[in-house]
């Protein structure tokens, strides 16, 4: 569902840039308000979020869809941990639809998809491995990593049981928003796939920016 | 494709084991009493950290639904196995586990004391009975497959679990392309709202594959699987 925003970049309390083949690692407090920005449009942020006070609680794929009989995110979405509790909601969308089916790029599912040479293309998940290494303040490692969010990404699911990736729906400037239900590592990467259309052959920056309450 | 079986058990509704699949090796699963739903989840015995990853295979198939042909990948880009004899058409591999508070509010709590082994096992903590076990925990159940659950989206991306093709006898078999740890439950889908809580036993039968040949159905079904055939070659290389 769209749903607009009120809130104001000038009163954001944290604003970065994250080019693509960029992570970010970061801290998200229960009540703060994120906003993922998509610069120049057909972007996909690859995102997991984290319990920060207890890791092996993480954004969980399945038990999303299962608890809401849904595929596709947007406004009204909430995001459920591998606990059965809310970690999130999306509580803006100038997007309308953003997938957790597709999983993120790895270098080696790249070869499967791809080429076997293809092999030392970017990916997100070495971007993930490099925060984390880079991050081990966090506590997060390998075993951490599960199935994330794409957002502004579009994967449709057809009745015959296909699924595709589909040219995206975002747009330069397309923004969703999302409220923390509590304490929270936010774990993105800013795709670097140059293999199909999520991206649309060009990645670009995103922006994240943070409100308080 | 299957060569002998070698051992045959069952599962009752909320049971759970795990065990290590040698490649070569096949694991043919049958819903005895229809409307079963099997639990699967893998992982490399030699580095636990590789394990079966549902985007991945979804996705390099093209595919929501897994059915005869489907191979299933985990996160390193290597099949743990093939699914090369399907009765039903249509698995589920998005909708994860069955839980304890879901499992309450549609049929009461899990309940040792008065119903001893017929208690309301749920997926969840069927599957972490199981990683506990080896060394593993909660931080490492991925999304695992609903063998015999088949799961439509409609346009809008509304699910819903269709139990109208469910009968009596359906089997699936899994053909081990690599040494696999195997966790399996027979706990019901999460999206099943019956009634009353099913009895839903899932025979289990373990035997011996035929060689695979160069025509095999699974590695040739997409030029993706021939590749990741080729990233196990790999994998075996000199063993």
């Amino acid at each position: 569902m769209l749903k607009t925003s009120d809130r104001l970049p000038e009163q954001a309390s944290f604003r970065t840039v994250v080019d693509s083949g960029d992570y970010y690692i970061g801290r998200l407090s229960k009540g703060q308000t994120l906003r993922i920005l998509d610069l120049e449009g057909n972007q996909a942020a690859d995102t997991l979020f984290y319990n920060a006070d207890n890791p092996a609680e993480r954004y969980s794929m399945t038990d999303t869809l299962s608890a809401q009989g849904q595929i596709y995110l947007t406004t009204g979405s909430r995001l459920m941990s591998n606990e059965q509790r809310v970690m999130l909601e999306i509580v803006a969308d100038t997007c309308g639809r953003h997938d957790t089916l597709g999983g993120a790029c790895a270098t080696e599912s790249n070869t499967v998809r791809y080429d076997l040479e293809k092999r030392c293309m970017h990916a997100c998940r070495d971007s993930w491995m490099l925060a984390i290494g880079e991050h081990p303040e966090y506590g997060l490692t390998k075993r951490d990593i599960g199935h994330n969010i794409n957002f502004f990404m579009n994967v449709p699911v057809t009745s015959d049981g296909g699924l595709s990736f589909a040219d995206g729906i975002s747009a330069p400037g397309k923004y969703v928003e999302m409220t923390a239900c509590m304490d929270l590592i936010v774990l993105l990467s800013n795709c670097p796939q140059l293999n199909n259309p999520c991206n649309g052959y060009n990645p670009t920056p995103v922006e994240l920016l943070v409100w308080n309450n | 494709m299957i060569s002998r079986i070698e051992y045959t058990t069952q599962l009752p509704t909320g049971g759970h084991w795990s065990l290590r699949m040698a490649r070569g090796t096949v694991l043919r699963l049958t819903d005895l009493k229809g409307g079963a739903n099997a639990g699967l989840l893998f992982y490399n015995p030699e580095n636990l950290l590789e394990r079966y990853n549902a985007p991945d295979t979804l996705k390099c198939q093209h595919t929501f639904r897994l059915t005869r042909g489907h191979c299933l990948y985990s996160d390193m880009g290597r099949i743990f196995c093939s699914l090369v004899q399907d009765d039903c058409g249509w698995h589920d591999t998005v909708c994860g586990n069955s839980n304890a508070r879901g499992v309450a509010e549609c049929w009461g709590k899990r309940d040792y004391q008065h119903q001893r082994n017929a208690w309301y096992q749920n997926g969840q903590d069927a599957f972490l009975v199981e990683l506990e076990k080896y060394g593993l925990g909660l931080a490492d159940l991925a999304a695992n497959l609903n063998l015999f659950s088949k799961v439509v989206a409609d346009e809008a991306g509304q699910l819903q679990l269709d139990a109208s093709e469910t009968r009596p006898g359906r089997q699936v078999t899994l053909r081990f392309e690599m040494d696999t740890l195997v966790l399996l439950h027979a706990c019901l889908h999460p999206l099943n709202t019956a009634a009353d809580y099913p009895d839903a036993p899932v025979q289990v039968e373990l035997g011996l594959a035929e060689p695979v040949s160069e025509d095999d159905y699974c590695r040739n079904f997409r030029p993706e699987n021939q590749r990741g055939f080729q990233n196990n070659a790999l994998y075996h290389l000199g063993r």
